[in-house]
């Protein structure tokens, strides 16, 4: 097991980690927010790791037999889940700036306070 | 006719920036309408073609599979992408008067727009062959999705749309995770290319992490009991509409790739066999619907007491799901088309009581048989089909179910089942005594009648509610019709 050669699975693992663990652990949709995007950005990580080829170069055709290139399919692909992602957190900082508009407050403990008086009503 | 699969996912497609430049509220309310019965239409077109156990492969721009992008269309699938069009057209008309109420008139544009997209989703997850594909349909309904819950007339549609945001992103991201090594393991994302180099696979483990990945992210998106928590508050504050959508489509699709992906892909022997999945999936199961109605049970809003047996149906479809036998995949497939029909024609009765009355609070309803005779009967016979009384559709699905679970000798989960049953209509008991004998206690309900609602809000629900007792006393014709989808699923790709 090549401890040091895998360090860029080692570096998905620990961004995967802090993002579900912002996500999780701070009451501030913001915050939350920038929590779900590096554990997006984790993924992208992921992905570019898995399409590394040893010596391989970018993907571009050359008149030569001899070069080997990179799989370009993984970065196709996080292309699309990158706008995904944008589209995600774009949808998701509306919704915030109309919680505010609603609550007058982005922390998800005081609006969990402010909906139970309102279900006590 | 060759280009019929496109046309399935183009239609909506295209359709919603029509909708969008149309801007209209009562044109883009009618061109989503039709758009919607078009793409039932065609859906329905493609169950016939594939009626006999043939299958339907299109390669998009003309790629072949496994290099490019196919749709793969048999009988499993079919039928579930008939369900969602057929569904999403049926509300859609009853949507328009419903709508009016939450929605404000300058922004049902973007509502129509929101929906046809959903469909675009949801039709697109079902009849994708290609892995990556399945990701990024599932993100264009899940985010249009997300809009549409945000409209609700109550400020704390925001917050449920946003939790349901938050947690569906992170099912989303361990769908992509999930499909990001099984291409590392296979170096394929073709699903039927996919099911032949999986077991010959020169790294099981990241086909063992991949798999895990895979069933986390589709359960927190099909709301499977410990990961149902988005459900209750999104289906909730939704607009009625968009809730009677959701509860017979979105929860089902996920339910749908759920076992494309056990019994297709990884093949039976792999997910129940070595990973011994029903250890895991039969508890939750079971859990989901002893637990989720008991719940239901204690909830003084109507709205919230369904989205909670919502939950509970599920669970009974993922008992199915857990036998991985013939009969219990049949059970789960013919429970699937069901619910989908009960559960809308259920929430669309209740967004009738919201529009006269104007909530859904259950003390609320006494007598209201006397002002609403039709969206009355329609909830007591739809209720009666979630119980599982005869001549109904709950009881065909809820007997094969039980006869599956008996075949297998698992008669303590039959037992708990038919526990559950009674809890459901207690539940449903509740509601309909109220709503038929109690008598008014005076200053909470007004005592001028609510009139009946509009014509065009009866009409889908009670051709939802024809549609469910034709199946309910004709039951054969579904459970052929899931027989076949189950030994599709079980026969695996050809």
């Amino acid at each position: 097991m090549d401890v040091i050669g895998l360090y860029n699975y080692w570096i998905v693992i620990v961004l995967m980690m802090a993002g579900l663990y912002i996500l999780i652990a701070r009451y501030n949709l913001i915050k939350k927010m920038i929590g779900l995007s590096v554990f997006q950005t984790s993924i992208f990580y992921l992905y570019i790791t898995i399409g590394k080829v040893e010596g391989g170069t970018a993907p571009i055709l050359v008149d030569d037999p001899h070069v080997v290139y990179s799989n370009p399919l993984p970065h196709v692909l996080i292309l699309t889940a990158i706008v995904v992602g944008v589209a995600t957190t774009a949808v998701a900082l509306a919704l915030t700036v109309r919680i505010y508009e609603a609550y007058g407050t982005i922390e998800e403990d005081e609006i969990r306070a402010a909906n139970a008086e309102e279900q006590d009503i | 006719m060759d280009q019929l699969p496109a046309l399935q996912v183009m239609l909506p497609l295209v359709m919603a920036p029509l909708v969008v430049i149309v801007r209209h509220p009562k044109w883009s309310w009618a061109l989503a309408t039709i758009t919607s019965f078009l793409a039932c239409w065609v859906s329905w077109l493609l169950l016939q073609q594939v009626m006999d156990g043939s299958v339907i492969r299109y390669a998009i721009g003309g790629w072949e599979a496994p290099t490019g992008i196919e749709f793969y269309i048999d009988r499993a699938n079919a039928g579930v992408a008939l369900l969602v069009s057929g569904l999403s057209s049926l509300v859609l008309v009853y949507a328009y008067h419903s709508i009016q109420r939450t929605v404000d008139k300058s922004k049902h544009y973007l509502f129509y727009a929101g929906w046809l997209l959903c469909l675009t989703g949801l039709i697109g997850m079902v009849i994708t062959g290609d892995a990556f594909n399945v990701f990024v349909f599932l993100e264009i309904s899940s985010l249009s999705t997300y809009m549409l819950i945000a409209f609700g007339s109550d400020r704390r549609a925001l917050v449920a749309s946003y939790r349901y945001l938050v947690l569906g992103s992170v099912g989303a991201s361990f769908i992509l995770i999930g499909i990001g090594f099984l291409y590392a393991a296979t170096g394929t994302l073709n699903m039927v290319d996919l099911a032949v180099r999986i077991p010959d696979s020169e790294s099981p483990r990241a086909v063992l992490v991949a798999f895990s990945f895979l069933t986390v992210g589709l359960m927190i998106k099909a709301a499977v009991f410990p990961l149902h928590g988005w459900l209750l508050n999104a289906y909730h504050h939704a607009p009625i509409a968009v809730t009677a959508f959701l509860a017979g489509t979105a929860t089902k699709v996920s339910l749908y790739i759920l076992m494309r992906m056990f019994f297709s892909i990884f093949g039976d022997d792999y997910s129940f066999g070595l990973m011994l999945l029903n250890w895991v999936l039969l508890p939750a199961a079971i859990a989901s619907f002893l637990i989720m109605s008991l719940v239901a049970i204690y909830q003084t809003d109507l709205r919230r007491m369904l989205a909670y047996s919502s939950v509970a149906q599920i669970g009974y479809i993922l008992a199915g799901i857990s036998l991985a036998t013939q009969q219990g995949l049949t059970a789960a497939v013919v429970h699937m088309f069901n619910h989908g029909m009960v559960k809308a024609t259920l929430f669309m009765s209740v967004g009738c009581i919201l529009y006269r009355v104007g909530n859904t609070h259950i003390p609320s309803l006494d007598r209201l048989m006397s002002r609403m005779p039709f969206t009355v009967v329609a909830f007591i016979i739809a209720g009666l089909g979630l119980v599982g009384v005869p001549l109904t559709v709950g009881f065909v699905s809820k007997f094969t179910l039980i006869s599956a679970l008996l075949e297998q000798g698992w008669w303590p989960a039959a037992v708990m089942i038919l526990v559950s049953s009674v809890m459901a209509t207690a539940y449903i008991g509740r509601v309909i005594y109220l709503m038929l004998f109690r008598e008014a206690r005076g200053s909470t309900v007004t005592s001028h009648g609510y009139r009946e609602v509009p014509i065009l809000m009866l009409v889908p629900m009670y051709v939802l509610l024809a549609l469910g007792l034709y199946f309910g006393i004709f039951g054969s014709q579904t459970l052929s019709l899931a027989e076949g989808a189950a030994s599709t699923l079980l026969g695996g790709y050809q």
